[in-house]
């Protein structure tokens, strides 16, 4: 009975497969709770960012020294900060600094170490030997105090931040994309393109590339997820983004030192939204990672 | 074995050198000019250049690191900028804190993590494994800072059941200290259980996927006896590496959770030292650091042979 239920089922999606690989992989995704939850909330914060300058109930930044410290009410549904500033407002235009930042250090982190990795992986010897030893000594070090070091030495700026993290991330990312490598430079279609001349270059960027995409895709999703992590801990440290600009991690520095006088709304709202954040990122990664297994 | 010890003992040598390259330029490198940083925009260029020529910045950088590693290796780390005191004393004392908060969240956090991972490789696919699992990897991508606020504000500001600081204060009692290190331990926690968790699963349904547990069975073994006596220690083994590397992930937590908890700990020295400038004790704490991460890989390595009988029967591996 349920063999005869599950055939014609079967028969549209090998049909759906025929035409798009890429179709069924979606369905899949959206197939999964935890990947619509994830996505749901991602969009949302994405939204924030884009049109916080419309969503804002008021100005992030204007103080009302009348208001300071207003518990969450009707005319302040997260309360106000110690300056009076609406502490929903900053909530909502925390979220640009985040996601510009974020992005960004994972997107350079990902290009460098990749073709760094496919140096590595492809050319092995000595190349492979000295960048493992570098790679394997900046992973010594706990990443938040890499990080963390450099912003220090080079002063706090969101280019200094999204180049420092980007460059945390490359080793990592590069050695994820070596041994993807590795198990392709096994494959036919190399020593043939050997065979045939092609330059080493052009093997590595053009036809080992496309085939560690997806390898590189899942890593991007996951660093993502860290480096949401790493910048909001900067943040937080007092060496990300520089007040009065809103930003959560810096919302919480600012505000955590009154929380035992009980003013608990200035800290828990942004606290509340780097965990949405991270743990939306971390929903969709997971899915598009147990897709990609199954 | 010995020569596997031996060329691990050496490769562990040379990153340890590269770590000291890497705390250096940025250290001393990157920060430009360490006399004007201390003296400030405003003091006169001659004061500058003498308190240069005292820290002796001005040297090629060559004799720079020449002259520190040298320090290093006699066990002088260099004199603080900010308090014009040899570091060691400060670099201990921290260290000393830092093991005590360290050890409370890995007594914990180990056996929980296991017993998290065994239960969802034992109910592999099911709602309980996908629970363990999306939890786990949730609470270890939340921020330290983060979750250490929520606790915060449950425990401290809502409940008052414990205190906020996680300083007990000078001769507290053990009790005390303990009292005052709990809600620090809850955010380490946190994000490694999800690592444990994780490896302990993979390792476990890999041994319950193997010969030996289905001969195990089909001798009529009960399955609690099955998975005491013949899948743990299998299972476990891989897991014992991961809890070794996150040592280090753990001290790099500890600079967020110490500063968020004013707990006088190594990550909180780092933290004032960046502050302050002082980079003669940022450098030792980092590299401190980087130190105690490296031994932990390298037990956890050496462990990791010596129980594993493949790897130790198997020659020069």
């Amino acid at each position: 009975m349920t063999d005869i239920a599950a055939a014609p089922a079967a028969e549209v999606v090998v049909a759906h497969a025929g035409r798009s690989g890429e179709l069924t992989s979606w369905r899949l995704l959206l197939r999964r709770p935890t990947f619509f939850v994830g996505a749901l909330i991602l969009l949302f914060w994405v939204v924030c960012a884009l049109f916080s300058g419309a969503i804002e109930p008021h100005d992030p930044l204007a103080q009302q020294l009348l208001a300071t410290n207003q518990a969450p009410s009707g005319a302040h549904w997260f309360g106000t900060d110690q300056l009076g500033r609406d502490m929903l407002s900053r909530v909502i235009a925390g979220s640009r600094t985040i996601l510009l930042i974020a992005p960004l250090a994972t997107l350079l982190g990902t290009v460098a170490g990749t073709a760094i990795g496919l140096l590595m992986g492809y050319l092995g010897g000595v190349v492979d030997i000295l960048v493992s030893r570098i790679v394997e000594a900046v992973l010594a070090l706990p990443l938040v105090i890499v990080a963390f070091l450099f912003v220090v030495a080079l002063g706090p700026s969101p280019p200094v931040i999204i180049v420092v993290v980007g460059f945390v991330f490359t080793p990592l990312i590069a050695r994820t994309v070596r041994s993807a490598v590795l198990v392709e430079s096994q494959l036919d279609y190399l020593s043939s393109a050997r065979l045939l001349g092609e330059r080493a270059l052009r093997i590595m960027f053009v036809e080992i590339l496309p085939n560690v995409l997806p390898t590189i895709l899942v890593e991007f999703t996951v660093r993502l997820g860290y480096a949401i992590f790493t910048v909001a801990t900067l943040s937080f440290l007092g060496f990300g983004v520089q007040p009065p600009t809103p930003d959560w991690g810096a919302e919480i520095a600012t505000n955590y030192g009154v929380l035992p006088a009980g003013y608990w709304w200035m800290t828990l709202f942004p606290a509340l939204a780097i965990a949405s954040l991270v743990i939306a990122i971390n929903l969709v990664t997971d899915s598009i990672e147990q897709v990609l297994a199954s | 074995m010995a020569t596997y010890f031996l060329k691990r003992l050496a490769l562990a040598l040379v990153t340890l050198w590269l770590l000291s390259m890497i705390v250096f330029f940025a250290g001393q490198v990157l920060p430009g000019d360490p006399g004007r940083s201390i003296l400030g925009p405003l003091a006169a260029p001659s004061a500058v250049a003498v308190l240069d020529h005292q820290l002796g910045v001005d040297k090629p950088l060559l004799s720079q690191y020449g002259s520190w590693i040298s320090g290093l290796l006699h066990g002088n780390m260099g004199t603080s900028y900010q308090f014009r005191l040899p570091v060691e004393p400060f670099i201990q004392a921290a260290l000393v804190n830092s093991v005590k908060l360290a050890a409370l969240a890995f007594v914990i956090v180990v056996p929980l993590g296991i017993l998290g991972g065994i239960i969802a490789a034992l109910n592999v696919g099911r709602a309980t494994d996908r629970i363990i699992s999306v939890a786990g990897l949730s609470a270890a991508t939340v921020p330290e800072f983060v979750s250490g606020i929520v606790v915060i504000i449950v425990f401290a500001v809502a409940l008052k059941v414990l205190p906020v600081s996680a300083s007990a204060g000078a001769g507290a009692s053990a009790g005390s200290q303990l009292d005052h290190l709990i809600l620090p331990a809850i955010p380490l926690i946190l994000v490694l259980f999800g690592y444990i968790a994780r490896m302990a699963r993979a390792g476990m349904i890999e041994a319950l996927d193997s010969d030996y547990a289905r001969t195990a069975t089909l001798k009529g073994l009960k399955r609690s006896v099955v998975i005491r006596r013949h899948l743990l220690r299998n299972a476990l083994l891989p897991t014992i590496t991961v809890i070794a590397t996150q040592t280090g992930y753990l001290i790099g937590g500890l600079v967020v959770v110490e500063t968020l908890f004013n707990y006088q700990g190594i990550g909180n020295l780092i933290y004032k030292a960046a502050q302050g400038k002082d980079f003669p004790m940022l450098e030792a704490g980092v590299l401190t650091i980087g130190v105690v991460y490296m031994v932990a890989t390298l037990i956890a390595d050496m462990l990791y042979t010596v129980l594993n009988p493949r790897l130790r029967l198997g020659g020069n591996a």
